[in-house]
């Protein structure tokens, strides 16, 4: 597959409440990430997830969709820590 | 609020968790539901189909005043391959009667109704309060829960889980193993904006009749998984999912796989125009009645995608959320007039009744589904509509090719696409699975 899609354009569209400084997720700590933590780069539907320089796998849920995916792909490894955002806070569907 | 005590507590406003608090809160009961969302449906994403018998026994009147799309008059199914389809399609002039019997809905717009119809009935329902704990005393039962709005522990008598496919209240109190990544799948969907008139021209629609379209094939990447278009009022959704495993394995993001969804020649012209408001994602889980929890215990239930109520095969979800949650509501309600202390012995009269019900019947019957397209995705989402729609293209291309000859190069292309021991092995797997 070829299709090139930039998914920030997608997102664009979505209203969140962004609970500043208090991200729901994050990725622990790690020197060499796990092949399901790598996957996360092309399989979060909100594209979260981003390989660094030093090839450690990061995370940024802005515009995160609150599926899961991460959270049941990582169960095994652990090496993510999923919580719900507070009440109110995160993705806000209009339509859903 | 800490020293409060209800009757019930629903975790989650849902499908699942309004049929529960509204059943309960209508025979009388004293109910609290819980939302982590700004308002019910914020938090919620489904394709959507609404399946009018399950919310018929909750609310009959429903059609009265429920935010309703359009009602279903034509089901299509399209097997895919790069540049065409084959297709199944059904419609009918007897789906438009006095009460259709399904519907496209919006579900934000859908949860709020059905939420104002919870709040009627008598249930208190608090939003932007995410359950963090469940809460039991020293033997074990659930006697409350507790809130991230602080004020302590908030009893009941008895917990209904709503809390959908992430069910974290339920996974981190052990109630429930996590998710397998090749039990789930994940959905991406675009609401797609056109006039109203413009949806009606394209799908051959008047008034409020709406189409379906299912799709399966060559779109998927050979993951396990489908696509969907459904006609709203005024808009499209459009969207595809696969199984979490699968798309673990494949290098294929969700939102390129949508794209390719989106400008396959047959999809395409169907969405030019179109406005884009909203996308969305979400977790279906797709693994089957050998995915089913437990579903009861002391003083909990679990209902709705918490308890993987979805039938894959004949893609319903919803309706089972309801109807789960109501049968637990009626159970509570029962057991209650029967002065139970909500044991797990007793409330396996919950367990009991999905069992006798269509519910449970009918994840028993697609039990070995999940495992034949586990092994064999490549085939029945690649193999396979290639080889058909190849066929079909054979078949109607009028060419010089003698009938005969044709024939002889449809059955010779099965054979070399997927052999002989494989088509029957196959056809043999998959009617055992079916049974």
């Amino acid at each position: 597959m070829t299709t090139v899609v930039k998914v920030e354009e997608k997102l664009y569209v979505n209203r969140y409440l962004v609970d500043a400084g208090r991200p729901h997720i994050k990725v622990r700590p790690h020197e060499t990430p796990s092949a399901a933590l790598v996957a996360l780069t092309h399989v979060c539907p909100a594209g979260c997830y981003t390989t660094n320089d030093r090839g450690q796998v990061e995370v940024a849920p802005d515009g995160c969709m609150e599926c899961g995916t991460c959270r049941v792909l990582t169960a095994d490894s652990g090496e993510v820590e999923w919580n719900y955002p507070r009440g109110g806070y995160g993705v806000l569907f209009k339509f859903g | 609020m800490s020293e409060e005590r209800f009757d019930a507590i629903v975790v989650g406003a849902g499908p699942s968790g309004n049929a529960a608090a509204y059943t309960m809160a209508k025979a009388g009961l004293k109910v609290l539901q819980l939302e982590r969302g700004e308002y019910p449906g914020s938090k919620n994403v489904q394709g959507a189909i609404l399946y009018a018998d399950a919310l018929e026994k909750v609310i009959p009147d429903f059609r009265e005043d429920a935010p309703l799309e359009r009602h279903v008059i034509e089901q299509r199914m399209w097997m895919l391959n790069e540049s065409s389809y084959v297709g199944m399609h059904y419609r009918s002039e007897d789906f438009n009667e006095e009460k259709p019997n399904r519907y496209t809905i919006i579900r934000a717009q859908f949860d709020k109704w059905f939420s104002r119809r919870v709040r009627e009935a008598g249930a208190t329902v608090l939003c932007e309060t995410t359950v963090t704990d469940l809460v039991r005393d020293i033997k074990g039962k659930v006697i409350g829960v507790r809130t991230d709005r602080g004020g302590g522990l908030i009893h009941a008598d008895v917990v209904v889980l709503a809390e959908g496919v992430n069910g974290l209240i339920g996974n981190r109190a052990g109630l429930r193993p996590e998710l397998k990544p090749e039990a789930v799948a994940l959905a991406v969907k675009e609401m797609h904006f056109l006039p109203q008139e413009v949806i009606e021209q394209r799908f051959n629609l008047k008034g409020d009749e709406g189409v379906v379209i299912e799709v399966m094939g060559t779109v998927t990447d050979g993951m396990t998984g489908t696509a969907f278009i459904y006609t709203n009022k005024e808009s499209l959704s459009v969207g595809i999912g696969c199984m979490v495993s699968d798309f673990a394995r494949n290098e294929t993001t969700p939102y390129a796989l949508l794209e390719q969804f989106k400008n396959h020649p047959s999809v395409k012209p169907l969405l030019e125009g179109s406005e884009v408001k909203e996308y969305a994602a979400h977790l279906i889980p797709e693994g089957g009645y050998r995915h089913i929890p437990e579903i009861h215990g002391d003083g909990w239930l679990i209902v709705g995608d918490a308890g993987h109520f979805v039938n894959a095969v004949h893609r319903e979800g919803s309706n089972l959320a309801m109807t789960t949650g109501r049968v637990a509501a009626e159970t509570v309600i029962r057991l209650r007039q029967l002065r139970s202390d909500f044991s797990k012995a007793d409330l396996a009269l919950y367990r009991k009744t999905l069992d006798e019900s269509f519910v449970m019947k009918d994840m028993k019957k697609y039990k070995d589904i999940p495992n034949f397209l586990h092994g064999n995705a490549a085939n029945v989402f690649g193999t396979y509509p290639r080889l058909i729609n190849e066929a079909a293209q054979r078949w109607f291309r009028v060419d010089g090719v003698a009938k005969r000859e044709k024939e002889r190069q449809i059955i010779a292309s099965f054979r070399k696409g997927r052999g002989l021991r494989g088509l029957i092995g196959d056809a043999f797997k998959l009617a055992r699975a079916w049974r």
